[in-house]
């Protein structure tokens, strides 16, 4: 048991809204390692919400409840506001899926990952900007320099997601929490960046929490994969197995993909069952 | 893996190829961003022709120019030069109101692109009021229906959907003024496949009924080889290659950065993309 890094018991998300309770996430369970888990799932089904409640980053009048969210044997939720801080962004990163969103539009893309940098480790500032332009180097921007001078509105959609990676990746957290880091990145781009990562589980022993609507990505990059439906876990399978998976909603997923090799005229969309929202959720712990 | 540089040296000049019943053409256009030492060629002489009732795809590198060029169609940049014709006329650098009728873009940042203080009802019914339509109720229930969200999600706020249920409202908007060229950038990236399945099957019975053609900008080879009968690859603010779904599908594709692309479009491969 010592590999787990995180361990998540009977996770709740709600929302008030004009129209009732919305259950985001509704009693799941999971761990993580040192590996890499992807989290799969049609839209609105919890992905996002999970990955926040692990940060305690659910913005109010949402509410999140859990009977325990262990990290390296510490319960989180037993924290205060003051430790989360010193959680988020050093021990646990999270890229979100909204790059531009999360970063600040008034100040310069190379001073704000140097202020990621220096809040983590004493470095002097040229230190600091060296750093970042490696690792915006090794997050493949092109053009560093260029790119480290710009304001957020002057970058494309998969340069802002690159730079968001760098700030999260140049802490060196034990936890990477990714949400839907690579959509905005061309397909060369997004296997260099997910090499990266993929570095830094197999020599550091980071832990990934890869979350994804790309079956394809997932299967080949991962090592376990979570499915979530309606805020439940319905299925968890081996990322090399997920062909084999056999839950209707998980195949629904498969079958409606577009496949370069096979034209359809129409592609199916899922056939969605009312029972899918009643059955249990499955427990990933491993 | 190294990309050739003959690929990327020849500036190539596509117009040779246009035909006379373009909707679209774009010719030689050429975009600058930022002023003195700063400027910057973001669109390197990139010519393009789409048909009528075409649906045209861009792919290529991040960063490679794609969205400027959707942009500098809908004249959201400043500086540029070159040529942009609908209907064989060239637009002027101001557009009007009946542009807007015409031409929809659904941009690529789904959190960007909605106000945050708007419902979505009142982002769906704005341009109908704008352009005097009536029949507003029904048009955005209609809307609404179609991008799969029921009409529970009529008076919500942006910050109370998820990434894909944004990008639906964003979608619906665009087709809120019946338009007759759409232009797509990244419209499913943030969408999860069984969404994307409804919305490429919506966009393609859309294209059929009400004879639209499409530009579409997307990092999913399998998308576009779905949507696309044409595909032009752009990388460093060129266009390096422009060929038929069937040379994608086919593999055989001209220049080395279109078939690393290819290569990649396959899923990860960590001794293929691990040691670089
Ligand atoms: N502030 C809010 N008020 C009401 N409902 C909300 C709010 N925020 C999120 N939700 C709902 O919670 C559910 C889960 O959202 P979440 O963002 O986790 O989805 P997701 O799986 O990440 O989807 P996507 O793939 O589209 O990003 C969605 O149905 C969403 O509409
Ligand atoms: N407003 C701006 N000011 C300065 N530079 C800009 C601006 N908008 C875009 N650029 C630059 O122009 C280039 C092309 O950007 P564009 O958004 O067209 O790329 P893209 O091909 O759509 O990339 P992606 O696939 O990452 O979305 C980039 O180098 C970007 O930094
Ligand atoms: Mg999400
Ligand atoms: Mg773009």
């Amino acid at each position: 048991m010592s590999d787990t890094l995180l361990s998540v018991e009977d996770l709740w998300v709600r929302f008030p809204t004009r129209t009732g309770t919305v259950d985001a996430v509704r009693g799941i369970s999971f761990s993580v390692g040192r590996e890499r888990v992807g989290i799969v799932g049609e839209s609105g089904s919890g992905k996002s919400m999970t990955g926040r409640s692990i940060l305690r980053l659910i913005r109010a009048p949402g509410q999140m409840e859990a009977k325990s969210i262990t990290f390296n044997g510490d319960n989180l939720l037993e924290y205060s506001e003051r430790q989360m801080r010193k959680i988020r962004g050093h021990q646990i990163s999270m890229v979100m899926q909204d790059p531009k969103f999360s970063l600040n539009p008034v100040h310069s893309v190379g001073k704000q990952i140097c202020e990621a940098l220096r809040l983590h480790t004493k470095v002097s500032r040229k230190q600091a900007r060296q750093g970042a332009l490696e690792m915006l180097e090794a997050v493949q921007i092109r053009n560093p320099e260029r790119v480290f001078r710009s304001y957020p509105h002057e970058l494309s959609g998969g340069m802002g997601q690159r730079v968001m990676i760098a700030m999260m990746l140049i802490t060196d957290p034990q936890l990477l929490i990714a949400d839907e880091p690579t959509s905005a990145l061309d397909v060369t781009v997004q296997m260099k960046v997910l090499a990266i990562m993929d570095k830094l589980v197999q020599e550091r022993g980071m832990g990934l929490i890869f979350i994804s609507h790309d079956l394809n990505l997932v299967s080949s990059f991962c090592d376990r994969i979570i499915i979530m439906y309606a805020g439940r876990i319905v299925e968890t399978c081996r990322a090399s197995e997920l062909h084999k998976a056999t839950h209707p909603y998980t195949r629904g997923l498969l079958n409606a993909l577009p496949r370069i090799e096979e034209p359809k005229g129409r592609l199916e969309a899922l056939q969605r069952q009312d029972s899918w929202k009643q059955e249990a959720s499955v427990d990933a712990r491993v | 893996m190294p990309v050739s540089d003959s690929a990327l040296m020849e500036p190539k000049s596509l117009s040779a190829e246009t035909a006379a019943d373009a909707r679209l053409e774009i010719k030689n256009l050429n975009v600058y961003f930022g002023e003195g030492s700063e400027r910057f060629q973001a669109v390197k002489n990139v010519s393009v022709s789409v048909q009528q009732g075409g649906s045209f795809g861009i792919v290529g590198e991040s960063g490679s120019g794609k969205s400027t060029v959707l942009r500098a169609v809908c004249g959201l940049v400043e500086s540029w030069d070159g040529e942009i014709d609908i209907d064989g006329a060239p637009v002027s650098h101001k557009r009007n109101k009946a542009f807007a009728r015409k031409i929809q873009m659904v941009f690529q940042d789904p959190y960007a692109s909605l106000h945050p203080r708007h419902t979505v009802d009142r982002v769906l019914s704005e341009p109908l009021k704008l352009h005097g339509f009536d029949g507003i109720d029904g048009r955005v229930l209609r809307a609404l229906d179609d991008v799969g969200l029921g009409a529970d999600f009529r008076f919500r706020y942006p910050h109370q959907l998820s990434g894909g249920q944004r990008q639906r409202v964003a979608v619906a908007r665009a087709l809120m003024l019946e338009p007759e060229i759409l232009l797509l950038d990244e419209p499913t990236s943030a969408l999860d496949v069984s969404v994307q399945a409804e919305i490429l099957n919506l966009f393609a019975e859309l294209r059929k009924e009400h004879n639209l053609t499409y530009v579409m900008v997307t990092h999913d080879l399998a998308v576009v080889a779905h949507m696309c009968d044409e595909i032009a690859v752009m990388q460093f603010g060129e266009v390096v290659e422009v060929m038929d779904v069937d040379a994608m599908r086919n593999s055989t594709p001209k220049t080395a950065y279109t078939q690393e692309l290819l290569k990649a479009s396959m899923g990860y491969d960590a001794e293929f993309f691990g040691d670089s």
